[in-house]
């Protein structure tokens, strides 16, 4: 077949069939091994250089050897030849490798699909928006090629044009497919690394330190719209984990009882409901960091005896859930005593001075017990800053007399000791406090910088009584947000920092795109799909009656687009139609007429190339000239269809 | 139906060229390109080294189509009254008498038209457009037919004038010769040079039938389907980004009255692309220049032909 010229490879377009393969290998180079990298990439650059000296392409045994040692390597790194890495990984190679012998169309043909599949594989590692921008233009590229490969030479303009206007044609076939074609519950192929992606948030223990280093991640921890309006920011207390048990350095959630049921959560709400809806990144952990106090919880979760609204599983996924909840509240005015009695505990000998001072307040009633402890905080030198000095074994000690400079799990943390060592049941509840309005889609953002500890205390007949020792401190935090509380320098992310106007709102539209983006594209589940159809009067739909819509709409939008391309379409007369299919048996047979091939010169072609079919194609393409350039009647049209049927039957390896 | 290809006894035209070939070894394409410009009623203009056969051609060709002939070997010293001709005082009549120069011939071959000046190039010029001369104020009709050959060198040997764009459009064709192949050589080199054998040529045409068979040139049909791609190939060259411009109506009509000789040529009654694309080159390159500045050369044109499904 080598020596038929119309399936030799056009030297033009191999620069489209390597920036096809490039930008669809390209991302990949983020998580492959470096030395793949670097082979993908020196293979590619010595294609370029190949094609730029017109040089002959490397034989046969090289290549071979050159795919045993990348498949060897490969291997070899991942242990194995199965598996998602694995397969990328040999994807890739191929992919880099492949343009090293493309002698032909058909190998052409081969890459410009095995790109379109590659593209696919991205998205087991990301599925942001600048990744599916990028791989859309790698699709352009190589649906650039893909006509370069057929349409033969053309401005790169007109490539581009028509290849964008082919993938927007196919963008109705798009968007039914997406949203119709039958979801499963949970991914197939194992998530994409970045649906859980950077798992930082709220730990399941608190110690010096460990909020101060959660804040300075400006990544979003979760957004929420309330269906009306909005708390107040001072009353935006998202609450987390709550810890009872203390160590001397360390906060936990202490280990319920065995064999004792679980005590029910008693809430008696006043005042407004505020309706919300969160979207949750995933964190690796139950909780759903809902408003404080949840009077409403969503299905499959339940609310802990320390209130926190818990889900069934760890969230691994970006999750959506719906609360109401009431900012003025009595919770638990009744109060297991088991969980009272963890309230008081506090570790041995630790903490001398912190005791002894609280001790002297222990005939107070607790509420002028929890005034004294914050009034002293107000009143004293203390400081709140993101960079405490270090604390050692009597950490509330040192802190309380010594260093005076904290951040909010350090005034936590001493507030609810000292409560403790008063008598007055206390503990420590970790979460995430404010927020910021994104005015652009009307979502609150909350970020890992607005994490924040503060403390409850239980007061007979009130219940647990939420009490913030950081807002004695510093009552900027709780009103303003974390960056007007803290002083100059202190090392918050440059994402909340942003000064300028500009920039804050190209962030806000940004983060925007993105809740979009994750709502409507990632997030689109069995149950938006069911809401959806259910708003198109689909009820319950079995896979059946989907697929059957599916083929419907497609069938549908088969029917517009061919309607809207009929009227531009050539009629195509007879003449022209017997000599295309007479051409294209001939194509079947091997030989391709060139688009510019006049029918004189290509029975030429054909009888010096397939002598066998030279008198049939020389009377054919006598008949066609006569029809088409020529003053003749009907009479050679019906010659050139019977020659087409006189062709002898293709043999198979000529296909 | 008619057969596309000549079956029955040779017509002239495969007389002619029989003969021109015998003569002319190895360059039957150029041989049939240069008779189809006489019969397309066009003036050639052949370009190549010297020594390539070009005057042997064009001799060749006035010989075998029975035409009177003359040369004119230009020179940078050459004035238009040596073309012309001159009025010279006759002492016995006492009246001045018309001498007339080698331009009143049927067959005038110009020979390195390129070394002279503008100005004796452009009265050439001038008589190859109007088919007649004035000299003194009196104008005098040129023998009919009336046909210039002339040979150039490549501008980029020393001592041109090249031939500027206007004039260059005068001619309908140009034609490059090239080196001989290797068994069209060794045929020149066992036979001894070609001028010897121009004698001994006899003519294949009788009087008038030349006229007869450019009549019957300019008859060739030429389809609608066809004329589409004849625009399509013009208008390709005016949209090429490479070109500095495309080709003028006038020279897609010399386009299509060649192709119609080169398929007259063949024995065809009707123009087919292959006509069209066999002739363009000669038709093309001469008369597009490249944004680089040299002229479009002939894998230019077909790279062009390719870049162009037929409609």
């Amino acid at each position: 077949m080598s020596s038929q010229p119309s399936h030799a490879l056009e030297h033009g377009t191999v620069p489209w069939l390597l920036a096809g393969a490039l930008a669809t290998a390209a991302p990949h180079a983020g998580h492959l091994p470096l030395w793949l990298s670097l082979l993908v990439a020196s293979a590619m650059l010595w294609r370029v250089w190949l094609w730029q000296r017109r040089r002959p392409l490397p034989p046969r045994w090289s290549l071979a050897l050159l795919v045993i040692a990348g498949v060897a390597g490969v291997a070899w790194q991942f242990h194995s030849l199965f598996g998602k890495d694995t397969g990328v990984a040999l994807l890739v190679l191929f992919m880099a490798l492949k343009p090293l012998e493309t002698h032909h169309r058909r190998d052409a043909l081969v890459m410009v699909m095995l790109g379109y599949f590659l593209l696919l594989t991205h998205y087991f590692y990301s599925q942001s928006i600048p990744t599916g921008l990028w791989l859309l233009v790698a699709m352009t590229l190589l649906t650039g090629a893909l006509i370069r490969l057929h349409g033969g030479a053309q401005p790169i303009t007109a490539i581009a044009r028509q290849a964008s206007l082919l993938l927007l044609q196919a963008l109705p076939f798009l968007l039914i497919l997406y949203l119709l074609f039958p979801r499963v519950t949970g991914p197939l192929w194992g998530l994409p690394e970045d649906a859980h992606a950077g798992l930082s948030g709220l730990s399941e223990q608190m110690s010096p330190g460990s909020i101060s280093n959660l804040i300075q991640s400006g990544a979003i921890a979760f957004r929420s719209r309330f269906a009306g309006e909005t708390p107040e920011k001072a009353d935006l207390y998202w609450r987390g984990p709550v810890f009872d048990s203390y160590d001397g350095i360390t906060w936990r959630a202490a280990t319920p009882a065995a064999g004792l049921p679980k005590p029910e959560p008693v809430i008696e709400a006043s005042g407004t409901s505020y309706a919300y809806t969160s979207i949750l990144e995933a964190h690796n952990q139950r909780w759903l960091l809902a408003l404080d106090v949840v009077t409403s919880l969503p299905p499959e979760s339940s609310l802990a005896p320390t209130f926190e609204a818990l889900a069934r599983e760890r969230l691994r996924i970006r999750s959506r859930v719906s609360f109401i909840s009431a900012v003025d509240y009595r919770a638990n005015r009744i109060e297991a005593p088991g969980i009272l009695q963890q309230a008081l505990t506090l570790p041995e000998k630790i903490n001398p001075r912190a005791r002894a001072l609280a001790s002297e307040w222990q005939s107070l009633p607790p509420e002028k017990i929890a005034a004294t402890a914050l009034a002293m905080f107000r009143k004293e030198d203390f400081h709140y800053t993101l960079r405490p000095p270090l604390l050692g074994v009597d950490a509330v000690d040192e802190f309380l007399f010594g260093t005076r400079r904290g951040f909010c799990e350090h005034y936590a943390s001493a507030f609810v000791f000292l409560m403790r060592a008063a008598g007055v049941p206390a503990r420590v509840v970790v979460g995430y406090q404010g927020g910021e309005l994104n005015p652009v889609d009307g979502y609150l953002v909350v970020r890992q910088s607005d994490a924040h500890a503060w403390a409850e205390i239980w007061l007979a007949g009130k219940g647990w009584v939420r009490i913030d020792p950081t807002a004695a401190v510093a009552p900027s935090r709780i009103e303003q947000g974390i960056l007007a509380a803290l002083p100059e320098g202190e090392p918050l992310p440059s994402i909340i920092r942003l000064d300028r106007d500009w920039l804050r709102q190209l962030r806000n539209r940004w983060e925007a795109a993105n809740n979009s983006w994750n709502q409507w594209v990632l997030g689109y589940n069995p149950q938006r799909q069911r809401e959806l159809l259910s708003r198109i009067g689909l009820r319950d739909p079995d896979w059946q009656s989907m697929t059957a819509s599916l083929a419907i709409l497609c069938g549908l939008a088969l029917l517009i687009v061919t309607l809207w391309t009929l009227p531009r379409r050539r009629r195509v007369d007879p003449v022209q139609r017997a000599w295309q299919r007479y051409c294209a048996q001939l194509a079947r047979r091997g030989v391709c007429r060139a688009a510019w091939e006049g029918p004189l010169a290509f029975a030429q072609r054909v009888a010096r190339e397939r002598p066998e079919l030279a008198a049939l194609t020389s009377e054919a393409a006598d008949c066609y000239a006569q029809l088409r350039y020529g003053r003749s009647g009907d009479e050679p049209l019906r010659r050139l269809q019977q020659c087409m049927r006189r062709l002898p039957p293709t043999r198979r390896k000529e296909l | 139906m008619q057969p596309i290809l000549p079956t029955t006894r040779p017509s002239p035209v495969t007389r002619i060229l029989a003969a021109a070939n015998a003569v002319i070894l190895g360059k039957s394409t150029q041989t049939r390109l240069a008779l189809c410009c006489l019969l397309a009623k066009g003036h050639l203009l052949i370009e190549d080294l010297p020594g390539v056969g070009k005057t042997t051609l064009a001799h060749t060709l006035a010989r075998v189509l029975g035409f009177q002939f003359a040369r004119i070997q230009f020179t940078s010293d050459m004035l238009p009254a040596d073309i012309l001709g001159v009025s010279i005082f006759d002492r016995e009549s006492g009246n001045f008498r018309f001498l007339p120069g080698p331009v009143f011939s049927q067959v005038l071959l110009a020979d390195e038209i390129n070394r002279a000046t503008p100005k004796t190039q452009s009265a050439l010029l001038e008589a190859m457009e109007e088919g007649q001369v004035t000299t003194e104020g009196e104008t005098r009709p040129l023998p009919e037919p009336f046909f210039v050959i002339a040979t150039q060198n490549p501008s980029t040997q020393i001592g041109t004038f090249p031939l500027p764009e206007s004039q260059l459009d005068r001619f309908l064709l140009r034609i490059e010769l090239g080196y001989p192949d290797h068994d069209a050589e060794r045929a020149l080199l066992e036979s001894g040079g070609r001028r010897e054998q121009l004698p001994t040529l006899s003519t294949c045409l009788g009087p008038g039938e030349f006229a007869a068979l450019q009549q019957r040139v300019s008859t060739v049909y030429s389809s609608p389907a066809l004329l589409d791609y004849l625009q399509a190939l013009v208008e390709a060259t005016r949209q090429d980004a490479r070109l500095v411009h495309g080709l003028s109506p006038r020279a897609a009509l010399s386009l299509l009255a060649v192709a119609r000789a080169w398929a007259f040529s063949d024995g065809r009654q009707m123009v087919l692309p292959e006509d069209l694309q066999a002739v363009l080159p000669a038709v093309a390159c001469h008369r597009l220049r490249l944004l680089s500045g040299s002229h479009a050369g002939a894998e230019d044109i077909a790279a062009l032909i390719r870049s162009l499904p037929l409609p």
